[in-house]
C-alpha cells in the first residue's frame, strides 16, 4: 500500500475515533454542571450521584455496543459500521446540548439525558474495534503496532480536546472571569456539546472517501464472511478461550491502569488534595501533552520486541509505584506542619442582598499563604438575617488550594509518570487484540474484551476507588487497592498464558 | 510452564465464586448501612455486571485446567 494511502487510512480512522472520545468525555468532565441542570437541585449529593450513575451507565452499555456493532462490522463491513457509530455518537452529543433543563421540562430532562448517554455508550462500544481493525487490516505485519498506535492516541487526545474546549469556553463568555464562569454554568456548558456536530461532519466527510478494508473485501468476494459472528465468537470454545484470555490477561489490567492514570488521578487531585478546578485540569492537560507521543513510541517498539512485555511492564510499574506516587500528590498539597505566613493573610467580605427578603448572603473569602508556596482559599457562605434576633445557620465552607510553580510542576511530573504507564499498556494493545482473532469475526471478538476491560473494569475505577475511601475512611489511598489488585491478577495471567510472537498472520 | 498454566486454573475457578460471594456480601452490608435508592442502584449495577465476568473467570480457569492454553492458535484453522 502507498504511504499516502496508509496515512489517509490512519487519519480517517483516528480523527473519527478522537471525536467519539471527545464526545464521550465532555459529559464526564461536566458531570457537576450537568447535575445542577438536569437533576433536582434540592439534594446536590443525590444529583451528583445520579450523574455518576449515568456516567457509569455510559460505560456499562459499551460492551453491548461492542456486540451490536461488532456483529454488524463482521457482517456488512468495517467502514459502514464505524460510520454509523460516528453518526449516532455525534447526533446524541449534539442532542444533549439541546435538552431543556429540569426546571423547564421536569423529569423528562434527566430521562432524555440518560437515554442519550446510553446511546453514546453504545456508539463508543462499536467505534474502537472498527477503527483498530480497519487500520490493522491495511498495515504490513512488521508495522502493525506502529500504525494502530495512532488509533491509541485518540482516547487521550479526545480527553485533551474536551478539557481544552471546556476551559476555553469557560473563560470566553465574558470579559469578567467570574461572570464568564457563571454564564458557563448557566448555559455555556452546552457549547462543547454543540461544537461536536461540526467535528463529526468533518470526520464523516473524510471517512466517506475511504474504501472498505482489503481483507474484509476479499472475504466478502470469496463468500467467506461469518453468518453468525456472535455465535462463532462466543459459542465456539476455540475462540471463546481467546476472548477470555484477551480480557483477563490484557484488557482488564490495561483498563484500570488507563483510568487510574488519567481519571482517578485528576479526581484525586481535585477532591482529595483539594486543588483548584483549573489547576487540577491543566496539570492533566500538560501531562497528557508530554506523554501522548509515547503511545506511538511503544506501539512502534512492540513491532520489534513484541506486545506482551511492554504491556505487562506498564502494569508492573503501576502496581509498584501507585501508592508512592499518589502519596506524593497528597504530601505536596498537604498544609499540615507547613508554615503559614500570617502577615500575608487576606480576608474579604462580600454581602449580596437577597431579593424581597431584607436578608443578605454573606461570603467571607480568606486567603492563607504558606511558606512552601501553597495558597489556601477558604470561602464561608451564610445568610445574614434582617431580623437580628435570628441567628445565622452554620456557614457553608469550601476550601481550594492553589499551587506555586514548583509544586505545580511536580504534580505534572507525577501525573506524567502515570500516563507513561498508560502509554505502555495501551499503545500496543490494538495490534495485540487484532492478532488474536480471525478476520471474519475480528470486529466482534476484539471489541467485547476491549470494552469489558476498559468500560467495566477501567471505567468504574474512579467510582469504585472513591467508594472504597468512603467505606475505609482511615486511609486516603485505599482506593488504589482496586486498580492494584486487578492489574496484579492480569499481570500474572498475562505473564504465564500470553505468547510474545511477533508479526502474526492476520490475513485469515 | 504448562503445568503452571494448568494448576493455576484451579485458582481462577475458585476466584470466581469468591469474587461473587465478596461482592454480594459487601453489597448487602452497604445497602443495609444506607438503604437509599442511590446505594441500591449502585450496588445492583455492580452485582449484575460483575457476576457474568466472575463466571467468565471460572470458565477461563476450567479451560486452563484442561490444557486449552498449552498451545495458543497461530491461524484461524486452529481455532
Amino acid at each position: 500500500m502507498k504511504p499516502t494511502s496508509i496515512r489517509s487510512v490512519i487519519l480517517a480512522s483516528s480523527v473519527g475515533t478522537l471525536i467519539e472520545w471527545y464526545d464521550f468525555y465532555i459529559f464526564g468532565s461536566l458531570a457537576t454542571v450537568i447535575a445542577s441542570q438536569f437533576f433536582p437541585k434540592t439534594n446536590p449529593t443525590a444529583a451528583l450521584l445520579s450523574t455518576l450513575a449515568t456516567f457509569a451507565a455510559g460505560f456499562i452499555v459499551r460492551p453491548f455496543g461492542a456486540l451490536v456493532f461488532g456483529r454488524l462490522g463482521d457482517l456488512i463491513g468495517r467502514k459502514y459500521t464505524f460510520m454509523l457509530t460516528l453518526i449516532i455518537m455525534g447526533g446524541s452529543t449534539f442532542a444533549i446540548g439541546l435538552v431543556p433543563s429540569y426546571e423547564s421540562i421536569g423529569v423528562f430532562a434527566p430521562i432524555l439525558i440518560l437515554l442519550l448517554r446510553l446511546l453514546q455508550g453504545l456508539a463508543l462500544g462499536g467505534e474502537y474495534g472498527g477503527a483498530a481493525t480497519y487500520v490493522a487490516e491495511h498495515a504490513p505485519p512488521d508495522r502493525r503496532g506502529y500504525f494502530t498506535s495512532w488509533i491509541q492516541t485518540t482516547a487521550t487526545l479526545g480527553l485533551f480536546l474536551s478539557l481544552g474546549i471546556i476551559l476555553i469556553t469557560r473563560h470566553s463568555l465574558d470579559a469578567d472571569r467570574a461572570t464568564s464562569i457563571t454564564k458557563f454554568n448557566d448555559w455555556g456548558w452546552r457549547i462543547p456539546f454543540l461544537v461536536s456536530i461540526v467535528l463529526v461532519a468533518v470526520s464523516i466527510y473524510i471517512r466517506l472517501k475511504m474504501k472498505e478494508s482489503p481483507l474484509f473485501s476479499k472475504l466478502k468476494t470469496e463468500g467467506k464472511t461469518s453468518v453468525n459472528p456472535l455465535k462463532e465468537s462466543f459459542a465456539h470454545k476455540g475462540n471463546l478461550k481467546m476472548v477470555l484470555l484477551a480480557l483477563f490477561g490484557a484488557t482488564m489490567g490495561q483498563g484500570v491502569v488507563w483510568y487510574t492514570g488519567q481519571f482517578y488521578a485528576q479526581s484525586f487531585i481535585e477532591n482529595v488534595c483539594k486543588i483548584d478546578f483549573e489547576q487540577s485540569r491543566t496539570i492533566l492537560i500538560w501531562a497528557i501533552l508530554f506523554a501522548t507521543p509515547l503511545f506511538v513510541v511503544f506501539g512502534k517498539w512492540s513491532d520489534k520486541v513484541g506486545r506482551k512485555w511492554i504491556m505487562l511492564t506498564g502494569m508492573l510499574l503501576a502496581i509498584i509505584t501507585y501508592r508512592p506516587l499518589f502519596n506524593q500528590l497528597l504530601s505536596i498539597s498537604d498544609t499540615t506542619g507547613k508554615k503559614e505566613l500570617i502577615t500575608r493573610m487576606e480576608i474579604k467580605t462580600k454581602m449580596v442582598p437577597i431579593v424581597n427578603t431584607g436578608n443578605s448572603l454573606r461570603t467571607v473569602t480568606t486567603n492563607h499563604f504558606y511558606k512552601e508556596g501553597i495558597q489556601v482559599i477558604e470561602n464561608k457562605t451564610d445568610t445574614v438575617y434582617a431580623d437580628q434576633s435570628r441567628l445565622s445557620l452554620k456557614p457553608d465552607i469550601k476550601a481550594t488550594k492553589l499551587l506555586n510553580d514548583e509544586n505545580y510542576r511536580w504534580m505534572i511530573i507525577i501525573v506524567f509518570i502515570m500516563i507513561v504507564y498508560v502509554t505502555m499498556v495501551y499503545g500496543p494493545i490494538a495490534a495485540f487484540l487484532v492478532e488474536m482473532f480471525p478476520t471474519k469475526i475480528r470486529y466482534t471478538s476484539m471489541s467485547l474484551p476491549y470494552h469489558i476491560g476498559n468500560g467495566v473494569f477501567g471505567g468504574l475505577t474512579p467510582f469504585i476507588a472513591t467508594l472504597l475511601t468512603t467505606i475505609y475512611t482511615g486511609d486516603k489511598l485505599v482506593g488504589l487497592y482496586y486498580p492494584i489488585i486487578i492489574a496484579g491478577v492480569c499481570l500474572f495471567i498475562g505473564a504465564i498464558y500470553i505468547t510474545n510472537k511477533i508479526g502474526l498472520n492476520v490475513n485469515d | 510452564m504448562n503445568s503452571i498454566k494448568k494448576n493455576s486454573g484451579i485458582i481462577w475457578i475458585l476466584l470466581g465464586p469468591f469474587a461473587i460471594f465478596y461482592l454480594i456480601k459487601t453489597a448487602a452490608s452497604e445497602i443495609a448501612k444506607k438503604p437509599v435508592i442511590d446505594t441500591k442502584i449502585q450496588w445492583i449495577v455492580f452485582v449484575v455486571i460483575f457476576i457474568p465476568i466472575a463466571i467468565g473467570l471460572m470458565i477461563f480457569g476450567w479451560y486452563a485446567l484442561k490444557g486449552e492454553y498449552d498451545h495458543l492458535p497461530e491461524s484461524s484453522k486452529e481455532l
